[in-house]
């Protein structure tokens, strides 16, 4: 159990390089699907206001 | 090709994709870093260092692979005008910058304990530099123009011209002197790795091949959506 941790004495770039990789992984993983939200969102939005009515003057 | 050309054919097609993408990715993702971290045995010279490999070498593939796309993709925009494939290189472009930063960094940190160096100059390290530069440079390029349909086709132009970088990555090593180990893996005589190693190695390149699909369906999604939200604010500025 150790020895997992210790990485036979190269710890810090074996467990560095996973990390890392988890890191920028997840990074866009969480970033994709972010921005696909938002988008979603705002497409949401403007057909809502097509729908009741279109343009009343007032910019949201 | 042509029925994944229409914009609500794809919307529909990746939508019913993904989950099940996903969640292979999940498993294979898992069952590889199991493997890498666990199940496979250090090596003789390199001790655990050896699992740096197991990120290391998944993430070049997936850095070259993606610009491999984007090539494809440019072609299919210039030359047929693939509605989709524009959108899509530019969707992937940071997915592909992202792998090959992180190819660079876990690079230099299996270097420095086995080489005693964090870099060197020679021409597998250094081309695999330029690729990063092209897929920044890329981004850069596009945002620079107001005409976004233009920026994409000048894009284009530019991951085309590029594409030479990816055969000189490959043969770095074979046509150069270089401190880079020579290829183990993708050769004529076949793979020189025994299998308690290859095997975790290809299922760690597969689970990260498959989350660049999964990266890319989500982004082009995006950047589709982007585009319908852009052409209705554009319809509600015209005051329709």
């Amino acid at each position: 159990m150790a020895g997992f941790f210790e990485m036979g004495g190269y710890a810090p770039y074996v467990w560095g390089s996973y990390g890392l990789t988890v890191l920028v992984l997840a990074a866009l993983i969480y970033l994709s699907i972010r921005r696909l939200r938002a988008a979603e969102r705002m497409l949401s939005l403007l057909q809502q206001s097509r729908r009741s009515g279109g343009n009343d003057g007032s910019d949201a | 090709m042509h029925r994944f050309a229409n914009p609500a054919r794809f919307m529909r097609f990746s939508a019913r994709l993904l989950p099940w993408l996903s969640g292979l990715t999940v498993v294979l993702l898992a069952s590889g870093l199991y493997l890498a971290l666990v199940a496979s045995p250090p090596d003789y010279e390199q001790g655990q260092a050896v699992r740096i490999m197991y990120v290391h070498v998944p993430s070049a593939w997936v850095a070259m692979a993606a610009y491999g796309s984007m090539a494809l993709a440019s072609i299919a925009f210039l030359v047929w005008k693939h509605p989709l494939a524009g959108l899509f290189t530019k969707a992937v472009a940071p997915v592909g910058a992202g792998f090959t930063a992180l190819c660079l960094v876990t690079g230099s940190l299996w270097g420095e304990p086995m080489w005693g160096t964090w870099w060197v100059w020679d021409a597998r390290l250094t081309s695999v530099l330029v690729l990063l530069f092209l897929y920044l440079g890329y981004l850069a390029l596009i945002g620079s123009f107001d005409d976004v349909d233009r920026g994409l086709r000048v894009g284009a132009v530019l991951v085309l011209v590029g594409t030479v970088n990816l055969p000189i990555i490959k043969f770095s090593v074979d046509w150069w002197y270089t401190l880079h180990q020579p290829a183990s893996v993708a050769r004529l005589d076949g793979p020189t790795m025994q299998a308690s190693m290859l095997i975790p190695l290809l299922v760690m390149a597969v689970a990260f091949t498959l989350l660049y699909v999964v990266l890319a369906l989500i982004r082009t999604r995006a950047e589709l959506t982007w585009r319908k939200v852009e052409t209705l604010r554009v319809f509600q500025a015209a005051g329709d």
